[in-house]
């Protein structure tokens, strides 16, 4: 490597203020950091050494964790289609139908992000920051497998423009960009963002589908549940061909229809454990999430019998099912968009989960809302924390008084 | 009778290169020197001239708005140079000492004997005056201003620092005389923080005082912590601080009359051949300590007066600094990384566990000055209140000062903290943001605010 440390000496003076190149300053350097850790050494005073953690190595653990939710969706994006064309498909048919089909939006995603980021690099004059490396991968993940790629292009940088660049980049964005970017579709192209039809690949032009097959999502058969139904024998969720019920196992599991990333909460759970041991993520916001949306759960279903049919689902199943664990685990956690205090994070973990449950059960327009309650707790997330700083303020005057006294 | 603070939140960085508990006498140094830059907010008027001869004792330059501070030189000889920076600004006064040993005589009696102002008077024109500093803002002690009380810290726990204990094996006597006169000087009381868990520790003896025992990771050892869980700064307060080393040379004035500042002086770290003590006097000329000491492997070197976390970078010509009883050697890091942020990182030091080093907890460290990574606005939350074990949102904190909010930074608890209180967090950041300089330019702020 010694020889690409040479080419880089080399041609930095022409990067560099009053080269040939100097407009392209920030590019260039964005590429020599992404290659090589800076020579930079700790200033004459105040910590000699430094911790080896970084955002690059911060981010990079991320899109680690993201990796089981990502193969195990490329899995399920051939399973569901191959299920909605009756076809029997072996496992790597599955998988290489639907890496064919997710590839492309991981990569535009990315293309898209990462070319905007290149644009404001430039003009700031700044070195790249490496948010965007997560935001490029939750993107397809939380998206579903249909969705026309231009679509893709413009909503990201949309999100990467409005959500991350007008407040000054990464560590200032108000939003999760990611989910900006589901928003923008969402609102923009509801058609391509909801309905039973979306979810599987290729049962929107419905070429060779099973007759009477339904690509409805466990969620939005939660919601149409009548009482009759129920009645009849609790809730069915059932797969697209009308025979198998769909289980919580099944929903734990991930060989469901959903968005790409979203439905496998094992393969979630291990993202999340490896975002806990490495110290990543907060536990707190996790755990407290989980807590808002079983409490919420368990106080429907402690209702008395006969409001609403969707009250008497077992707690347990909204845990699994929709974006609800992808979104506690990868978009809740995301540091710069959550409470930044420690105490704040229970309390905004806890309110993500509790309206994701409120949303899904008493919105009937919208089956799943995690994405909702993520955005709406953003906003909220700096009240949060201005009460817990003016609690400790408070505390500190207090002790003036007493001394005082 | 004392009582035992458990410091819960922190860090232990473990590093190779702790100093033996031996110590070496060394002969009298070529020269010595006093730098100004070493006592933040003071502006140094010169008394003692390039090529004026002067005792031990004798005044080189006062604070010009507070005159009564003096700055003394620690060893007889002549001034030999005073070297000046950018816009005339002098960083340092160099001492050529002459072997005669001359002291300047001051007032030589137990302070239990002496009054409130004479013990100020002595203590002023000693020039052992600016070993006590104040909170807020960590600054040479006003002398106009009775303090609320004073606290003595008797340890060190930032990572291969000298050990008080060691340090004041023979001079205890010194430390209980310089406390006495301390006490004098406040109405309130004089507290000492002890590292709790050894009951051999000499200071557990000291008469007078209050004690607290601390045990726990760094900062347990910081004065700033100790204050915060003992009795924390308010609004309006104004306590002292003394470290244990300096409070002896402030003892022996008394005891003996003079300005002697003797010190035992650690050599540490990972470039050190053997690590250990040695005696000299303040201010001594850092390459006569480090003469043939430091390992030959070819490895550039930074020396820090200081310790790790807190300490200023010095080049071998430079003077070890006015408080620093550590002077450490590290490797530089000026060498780039291919792909170092996604290397697994078996001996990489971090706090989280991204890196593999969390196979090995008890490795002894061999860190370079490297900051592994660009600058970046703040992104990573909470990582700072795992190294910051005071009441005090850090980040929020920094945030204000970043803002220059007053205001703010006075509810959110400026008075209460140092530079050194923040040291861990400006290690652990994961956007590398240089927080200590950021709290100083934070104190200067204010301090020209509130007038």
């Amino acid at each position: 490597m010694k020889g690409l440390e040479k080419y880089f000496e080399k041609i930095k003076p022409n990067f560099e203020k009053g080269g040939k190149y100097e407009k392209w300053g920030s590019v260039f350097e964005s590429f020599e950091t992404f290659l090589f850790v800076p020579a930079k050494t700790a200033p004459v005073r105040g910590a000699h050494i430094r911790d080896a953690m970084d955002t690059k190595r911060l981010m990079s653990v991320v899109v680690i964790a993201l990796i089981p939710s990502l193969l195990f969706g490329m899995w399920n994006v051939g399973y569901q289609h191959f299920l909605s064309v009756g076809q029997d498909a072996g496992f790597w048919q599955n998988f290489s139908y639907g890496f064919v089909k997710v590839m492309p939006l991981v990569l535009v995603s990315y293309i898209a992000g990462l070319g905007t980021e290149f644009v404001f690099v430039y003009l700031k004059k700044k070195e790249i920051e490496e948010g965007f490396l997560v935001s490029g991968l939750l993107i397809p993940l939380i998206l579903p497998v249909d969705i026309p790629l231009w679509m893709v292009a413009v909503a990201t940088v949309l999100a990467v423009i409005f959500g991350k660049e007008v407040f000054g980049g990464t560590g200032m964005n108000v939003f999760n960009p990611a989910l900006l970017a589901r928003a923008f579709l969402f609102f923009g192209y509801a058609k391509k963002m909801s309905g039973d039809k979306v979810w599987i690949a290729g049962l929107e032009k419905g070429q060779n589908v099973v007759d009477g097959f339904s690509g409805a999502t466990p969620l939005s058969q939660f919601a149409g549940t009548t009482k009759e139904q129920l009645a009849d024998g609790g809730f069915r969720i059932i797969d697209g061909l009308h025979d198998n019920v769909i289980s919580a196992y099944d929903m734990f599991m991930g060989w469901i229809p959903g968005s790409i990333g979203e439905t496998s909460t094992l393969m979630i759970l291990i993202g999340a454990a490896i975002l806990l041991y490495t110290g990543v993520a907060s536990w707190k916001i996790m755990l407290s999430g989980f807590l808002g949306a079983s409490a919420l759960g368990l106080l429907l279903n402690a209702l008395p019998d006969g409001l609403n049919p969707y009250f008497e689902l077992p707690f347990y199943y909204h845990l699994v099912s929709g974006g609800l664990a992808f979104g506690i685990v990868f978009m809740a956690t995301d540091p710069v968009t959550s409470a930044q205090t420690e105490k704040g994070k229970w309390i905004y973990g806890f309110l993500i989960g509790v309206l994701i449950i409120i949303i899904r059960v008493f919105n009937p327009g919208y089956p799943e809302g995690t994405m909702l309650a993520i955005l709406l707790m953003n906003a909220f997330a700096p009240l949060i924390d201005h009460y817990i700083i003016r609690a400790n303020v408070k505390k500190r005057m207090k002790r003036i008084k007493v001394n005082a006294a | 009778m004392s009582n035992i603070i458990k410091i819960k939140r922190g860090l232990d960085i473990k590093l190779a290169g702790a100093p033996e508990k031996e110590s070496e006498d060394l002969p009298l140094a070529s020269s010595y020197g006093i730098k100004p830059t070493d006592f933040p907010g003071i502006t140094p008027k010169v008394v003692s001239k390039v090529d004026t001869k002067v005792k031990a004792g004798t005044p080189l330059f006062y604070d010009k708005y507070n005159p009564e501070v003096v700055f003394t030189s620690p060893v007889s000889g002549k001034v030999s140079a005073i070297h000046r920076g950018e816009r005339r600004r002098i960083l340092e006064f160099v001492i050529e000492p002459d072997g005669n040993n001359e002291f300047e005589t001051f007032v030589k009696d137990k302070p239990e004997n002496l009054d409130r102002e004479t013990i100020k008077e002595n203590i002023l024109k000693s020039g052992c005056w600016p070993f006590i500093r104040q909170r807020p803002f960590n600054i040479t002690a006003k002398p106009e201003v009775v303090p609320r009380d004073i606290f003595i810290t008797t340890f060190d726990s930032a990572p291969l620092t000298a050990d008080f204990n060691f340090i004041v094996k023979d001079d205890f006597s010194a430390f209980q005389t310089g406390v006495n006169a301390l006490l004098k000087l406040t109405d309130g009381d004089v507290y000492l923080g002890i590292k709790a868990g050894d009951s051999s520790n000499p200071f557990i003896n000291t008469a007078n005082v209050k004690k607290y025992e601390f045990s726990g990771p760094h900062p347990a050892g910081n004065a700033g912590i100790q204050i915060n869980k003992i009795k924390p700064v308010n609004k309006g307060d104004v306590v002292w601080t003394l470290n244990a080393a300096d409070v002896i040379i402030i003892g022996r004035l008394f005891e003996t009359g003079t300005f002697n500042p003797l010190r035992v002086i650690a050599l540490s770290g990972s470039e050190v051949k053997h690590p250990k003590y040695f005696r000299t006097l303040l201010g001594t000329k850092v390459s006569e300590v480090l003469k043939d000491r430091l390992k030959d492997n070819g490895k550039k070197k930074r020396i820090i007066s200081g310790n790790v976390l807190s300490g200023v970078k010095i080049s071998e010509k430079e003077y070890i600094g006015f408080y620093d009883t550590t002077v450490t050697v590290i490797p530089e890091g000026d060498k780039p990384e291919f792909f170092g942020w996604a290397k697994p990182g078996f001996g990489k030091f971090s706090i989280s566990r991204t890196f593999f080093s969390w196979l090995n907890p008890d490795k002894e460290f061999v860190l370079d000055t490297n900051i592994h990574g660009g600058e970046r606005p703040f992104i990573v939350t909470g990582e700072m209140e795992k190294v910051f074990p005071m009441d005090i949102y850090p980040m929020q904190l920094l945030k204000a000062i970043i803002i220059k909010d007053l205001d703010l930074m006075e509810e959110l608890g400026i008075y209460e903290v140092a530079e050194e209180d923040f040291a861990l967090c400006e290690v652990i950041n994961t956007s590398k943001i240089e927080i200590q300089r950021i709290v100083r330019e934070g104190f200067e702020f204010a301090i020209k605010e509130l007038g």
